[in-house]
């Protein structure tokens, strides 16, 4: 795992944030996946800020900007309203918000699982890969030369 | 290790060395192979660490998170103590690199194809660029020779390919392969199985690929052909000296004009002096202009073996547009190797176009379920909040990406400098690249960004994009030291010693002439090979 950055968010910032993960994953009974603001999958986040912390301090502090003061604070629609507006800028800091939230609910054993995948490492048991059909070259087999001869090479 | 005092100085100085190697990638462990034989004392300082397999993200469950972290392919986003910084800001296309034993290969795609003949006759063939002053067919044996040491996948028989013979089967084609395979057959259109350094069966005591995923961020099975793995074990074997967290400052000249030796950091920080009777660069198309830069003196004003002023200018890197789509089928996702075909179908020049020379498709497996998200995401097609679920299953295993391997040509303005500000952690001025496309390679990315629709379009792939403005940074760093047999035109000669220093060689990717349409490596550990054996040949006259 990458560094432990935990300290580098207030209390303040780390309710903003998981309720913030709530609206852009959230949970689904349908899909039978917990949010990003479950709370293994945002202690993990958390813990994993690693590069990302600046960038990801940097749209929290967008967040209450939007939100004129706690963002934890208020009521859904409102929460709803300042999040996707937050959500639908473009730019690096947005990017590493999505990147520090995703890169951890996508590893989550339970979201694994409910994706039909195997919540491990690849390494060692690796991946079976299908041979295919190797029938189909037989199209190209036998073409003429399509890379130019120079300097006598097979002449 | 002597610490004796070097003269003048108050560093400590080591015991002399016949050939002293900076750098142990890709062509820093060839040289140092093939010069073993002579029985020299040999030395190479690598500024980086050994990587070892359990130290690779493939070991664990942040695997995805990693390739953002300690292993990005970005030195800058990387930022290990080990990594210098790089001014890229004023380039479209950032800057890729690794820095430790093997180099650029512990992050490399493990793609392998050598350049064409074509490649070398640039300017007699389309009138661009020059040629190079070696041809394809003199580097041939070592081309054979680098794949035998080093263990390449393929299949022989390839039309649009020169004559060889892969050590290694092909890797399967799996369903993702399958599917390009079947597009590329409705459109009439050359594909075929790529070279790629991977071990399909075990060799050399290396185990067999079992598909751990993309083999970017290093692979924890030792199947993907990293130098540290290869040419570094046989090295070392036969007597070469390894010594990491070595990061060089300058090379010195005595008052012949020679080189003298090498001012380094050791593992400690303590700066010592490095006396060699012959240096050889292997520190990459940015490290190597760089350090031949830092090594400015009173008699070497503009950079050492800089006479010509084209130290650092001529920089290639790859423009690489990467075009994606989805399918209605399920495919092999992330689970193999990332790209194991190619199509060579534009890759010779065709005067019916409206630019020169050509490129490479390379047909791309989709991503892991992390990558897919957070690429996805970024590029707005994975929406946030209650539609999230539903679409990104539309996505996972569905992805199929295609990369134009674009050959960019030389050009003076295109260049790395030392920045006047940026320094590494040694207070060593950093390398600032300044990097603009030319009007024939964006007529060749659109070219190339519109056959790679055509043929996903072919595979019943939707929702395509294209990069354009964000492109792909292979970290294919080439032609800054290039060679040639006029001074006035060029750094180094016809086999890499540099016109102005006679003891001192070039053998990374600096020295390239032109880029090609192919992933360099190859090529690279070809040519350092080769000018190892004109080392061996010349020795009683090498520095006449």
């Amino acid at each position: 795992m990458t560094d432990d950055p935990a300290s580098d968010l207030t209390p303040i910032e780390r309710r903003d944030l998981r309720r913030l993960a709530a609206f852009m994953v959230p949970a689904s009974a349908d899909y039978g996946v917990p949010g990003a603001d479950d709370a293994m999958i945002f202690g993990d986040i958390v813990r994993s800020l690693g590069r990302d912390a600046g960038d990801v301090r940097a749209t929290l502090a967008l967040l209450r900007e939007a939100a004129g003061g706690d963002f934890a604070d208020l009521d859904e629609a409102q929460a709803e309203t300042a999040a996707m507006a937050l959500l639908g800028r473009e730019g690096p800091a947005i990017e590493a918000l999505g990147r520090a939230v995703l890169q951890c609910y996508y590893r989550d054993d339970r979201v694994m699982r409910a994706l039909g995948l195997e919540p491990r490492s690849p390494f060692p048991k690796g991946h079976a890969l299908d041979p295919g059909d190797w029938s189909l070259l037989d199209a190209v087999r036998g073409r003429p030369r399509m890379w130019r001869d120079v300097d006598g090479g097979t002449a | 290790m002597a610490v004796d005092a070097h003269p003048g100085t108050a560093r400590p100085s080591d015991a002399i060395v016949d050939v002293l190697i900076i750098g142990a990638g890709a062509s820093g462990a060839a040289v140092a192979w093939s010069l073993a034989d002579t029985r020299m004392k040999i030395l190479c300082l690598e500024q980086g660490d050994w990587i070892r397999p359990t130290d690779f993200p493939s070991n664990g469950r942040d695997w995805e998170a990693r390739r953002y972290a300690d292993f990005d392919i970005s030195p800058n986003r990387r930022a290990r103590d080990t990594d210098y910084p790089v001014n890229d800001d004023n380039s479209l296309m950032k800057i890729a690199n690794f820095n430790g034993v093997g180099g650029g290969t512990v992050l490399y795609t493990a793609h392998y194809p050598r350049m064409h003949p074509s490649d070398f006759r640039v300017r007699s063939l389309d009138g661009v660029a020059d040629d190079w002053p070696i041809d394809y067919w003199t580097l041939e044996p070592y081309f054979a020779e680098n794949d035998r040491m080093t263990g390449v996948a393929g299949l022989a028989g390839d039309p649009a390919y020169p004559p060889h013979q892969p050590t290694l089967p092909a890797v399967p084609l799996g369903r993702t392969g399958t599917l390009y395979a079947r597009a590329a057959n409705k459109l009439g259109w050359h594909w075929w199985p790529s070279d790629i350094a991977v071990a399909t069966s075990e060799v050399d005591g290396r185990a067999k690929c079992i598909n751990l995923g993309h083999c970017t961020p290093g692979c924890a099975q030792g199947a993907k052909a990293s130098v540290d793995i290869t040419y570094w074990p046989a090295a070392l074997r036969a007597g070469v000296e390894l010594r990491t967290r070595c990061r060089v400052r300058e090379i010195t000249t005595d008052d012949r004009g020679m080189a003298s030796g090498v001012v380094y950091y050791d593992a400690n920080g303590v700066e010592r002096f490095q006396p060699a009777e012959m240096v050889i660069l292997a520190a990459n198309g940015i490290g190597t202009p760089r350090l031949l830069l830092n090594s400015a003196s009173t008699r070497f004003p503009n950079g050492l073996a800089n006479s010509s002023g084209l130290v650092g200018r001529n920089l290639m890197l790859h423009p690489w547009p990467i075009v994606s789509g989805y399918v209605a089928d399920e495919l092999d996702g992330g689970r193999a190797p990332i790209t194991s075909l190619w199509s060579k179908q534009f890759y010779e020049t065709d005067a019916s176009r409206d630019f020169v020379r050509g490129y490479t498709l390379q047909f791309g497996r989709g991503t892991g379920p992390a990558t897919e998200a957070i690429t996805s995401a970024a590029s707005g097609r994975l929406p946030w909040g209650r539609d999230h679920h539903r679409v990104y299953r539309g996505l996972l295993n569905h992805r199929v990406a295609i990369g134009v391997a674009c050959e960019d040509l030389p050009e003076a303005h295109n260049r790395v400098t030392l920045d006047p500000v940026l320094k590494d952690s040694h207070g060593i001025p950093a390398p600032r690249i300044d990097y603009t496309l030319s009007d024939n390679t964006r007529r060749m990315m659109e070219h190339g960004i519109a056959s790679a629709e055509e043929i996903l379009t072919a595979a019943g792939a939707k929702n395509l994009s294209a990069s354009r403005t964000v492109l792909n940074s292979p970290g294919h760093l080439l032609g800054t030291a290039r060679m040639g047999t006029d001074p006035a035109r060029s750094v180094v000669n016809e086999w890499g010693r540099c016109h102005d220093v006679k003891n001192l060689f070039i053998v990374d990717g600096s020295i390239w002439v032109t880029s090609g349409g192919v992933n360099p490596t190859s090529t690279i550990q070809a040519l350092a090979l080769y000018i190892a054996d004109r080392i061996k040949q010349r020795l009683a006259t090498l520095f006449d």
